[in-house]
């Protein structure tokens, strides 16, 4: 008797979500796109400007109080070229870095862009510690990727 | 509390293929153990699901998938998820309910099927927040490259130092009948694979595996009515990380990305419940749970099977080999078989194995006691488990 074949049924998941930002993200976000400004929040107990900002400190428990302006240059801490595109992520390669932006006591994310990149010219190019600088977007709507950065 | 003792072991082969349905996967692992402990499903008082994000399987609260594949219908249930951590989770929830006296006897059960969608990377993005770092786009592969960058910074690590890692794994993945990838692979090899994150390449990664694995667990008292050499969980520890990877960088952090403090508060929490006093002496087998071969390194300085700067040494020497004084990854490991949902169950599974001498081609000899370990989310939840011979 011949083998039945054995089959799949294709699916796809489709949803939308209109995600709270809460008054802290939504500051965050409304600085970013109408002034071009970074802004921290500092925890009144260990002093540390949080980048992302966030509502309280982890470390300390408490409510953050300020907020605070951060630079436009910084360190980057860690970093990774990628190579692979994946479905539904962006087209590689690109570069993604954790930065120390001045001011700030937390790295944050994001694309740091004007290499050509190769598998073989990475370590050549960026490493734990190249300064790099913050560039904005001319049009800004309220998003993370209203900024990246490249070198410095 | 109860002693607790591993009653039977139940794996799939491991496998890209997509051949069986998730409840199908389910109810063969669920069989296996069975068998493994020669009883019944009647004998099983509870069972806990170990069960990773829902995206991977594509289906929302898949536990109620399963009830029927694992003989739930009519007891208690609880589903654990923990994300890569999920299978020692898990099985950490199983040992709380018969170490209670709540119930005798309890399966731990779970499957997964990671070929499925083909867009792992993409559902695994989606553990991040949407609002600051999921369009950058981290996913488990770029948050363990950030880890490798910091190690190498730190420690001095090499690529090559990480290829060594894989092609030791992948040379005892191929003792194991079960794992997924079985081929040997030089470090050319490795090291002229694809790259996809740098300096995580194609032959330093993990496959997406498909397939289940169950355990029954039962009180001390019980072992008697249960075929193999007992083998105890001696000892349980977790931790967490801050849910932010930038926090663990600069020169106010308190925990650095290159390490991971909580797996070595996890480990230690388990040798002192185990009653370890010298843990690289007692401790003759460990399986740590790294998807990528750096992670392994650090892992294996973090549970302290050797200071931090002797690390890259003894890998060197040989010395975390199957046939070395300290054997890392005997099963070989998560780079061997990565089904997500019960790859740190798998690792308790490993040891327990090995301490009950029924590990096959990659037995090590005299293993009275062994280590498991589980990290899940982005380098954040850890995992601990020591398994012994005696109580
Ligand atoms: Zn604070």
């Amino acid at each position: 008797m011949k083998q039945e074949s054995l089959t799949t049924l294709q699916e796809h998941w489709d949803i939308t979500y209109n995600h709270a930002l809460g008054e802290t993200g939504s500051h965050f976000y409304n600085a970013l796109r109408d002034e071009g400004k970074i802004l921290g929040r500092r925890c009144p107990a260990c002093e540390r400007v949080l980048l992302p900002p966030r509502p309280f400190c982890d470390r300390d428990f408490v409510d953050t109080t300020d907020w605070v302006e951060v630079g436009t240059e910084g360190r980057v801490e860690a970093f990774t070229v990628v190579f692979q595109s994946f479905r539904g992520l962006p087209e590689a390669p690109y570069c993604i870095a954790y930065v120390l932006l001045d001011g700030a006591d937390t790295a944050v994310l994001n694309y740091v862009r004007g290499i050509d990149w190769t598998p073989g010219n990475v370590p050549q190019n960026i490493g734990v510690g190249t300064r790099v600088k913050v560039a904005f977007a001319e049009e800004r709507e309220g998003r993370m990727t209203d900024f990246w950065f490249e070198k410095a | 509390m109860r002693e607790v003792a591993i009653a039977g072991i139940g794996q799939t082969k491991y496998s890209g293929l997509t051949d069986q349905s998730y409840p199908e996967l389910v109810r063969a692992a669920t069989k296996t153990v069975l068998e493994d402990a020669e009883t019944t499903i009647d004998s099983v008082d509870a069972v806990v699901v170990s069960m990773a994000p829902d995206a991977i399987i594509g289906v929302s609260h898949g536990e109620r998938w399963i009830v029927d594949a694992c003989g739930a219908a009519g007891k208690p249930m609880m589903r654990v998820h923990t994300g890569g951590a999920t299978g020692i989770s898990a099985v950490q929830v199983a040992a709380y309910h018969v170490a209670s006296g709540m119930y005798d006897t309890v399966m731990v059960v779970g499957a997964d099927r990671v070929g499925e969608s083909g867009d792992a990377q993409t559902i695994l993005n989606r553990i991040w927040d949407p609002f600051y770092e999921r369009a950058m786009p981290l996913n488990t592969i770029t948050m363990l490259a950030f880890q490798a960058v910091r190690f190498m910074e730190k420690y001095g690590m090499t690529e090559e130092h990480m290829a060594a890692v894989s092609v030791k794994d992948h040379k005892n993945g191929c003792k194991n009948p079960y794992a997924h990838v079985q081929k040997e692979f030089t470090v050319e090899d490795v090291l002229g694979s694809r790259m996809i994150s740098w300096p995580i390449k194609l032959y330093d990664s993990c496959p997406s595996s498909s397939g289940g694995a169950a355990m029954i667990l039962t009180a001390g008292e019980n072992v008697g009515r249960f075929p193999h050499k007992p083998a105890y969980i001696r000892g349980l520890g977790h931790a967490s990380e801050t849910y932010w990877m930038g926090d663990r960088m600069g020169p106010k952090k308190e925990v650095d990305h290159a390490d991971s403090p909580a797996l070595t508060q996890a480990a230690y929490a388990a040798y002192k419940m185990a009653g370890i006093q010298d843990h690289r002496r007692e401790i003759q087998a460990w399986e740590l749970y790294a998807p990528f071969s750096n992670i392994e390194l650090h892992a294996i300085q973090d549970v302290g099977l050797c200071e931090p700067d002797e690390t890259l040494k003894l890998l060197e020497d040989g010395a975390f080999d199957i046939d070395g004084d300290r054997p890392v990854n005997p099963s070989g490991g998560v780079l061997c078989a990565n089904p997500i949902s019960v790859t740190a169950m798998v690792r308790v599974a490993e040891a327990a194995l090995q301490v009950q001498g029924r590990a096959g081609e990659h037995q090590i000899d005299g293993v009275k006691t062994a280590l498991a370990t589980g990290i899940g989310g982005d380098h954040q939840h850890f995992g601990a488990v020591v398994v012994g011979d005696g109580r």
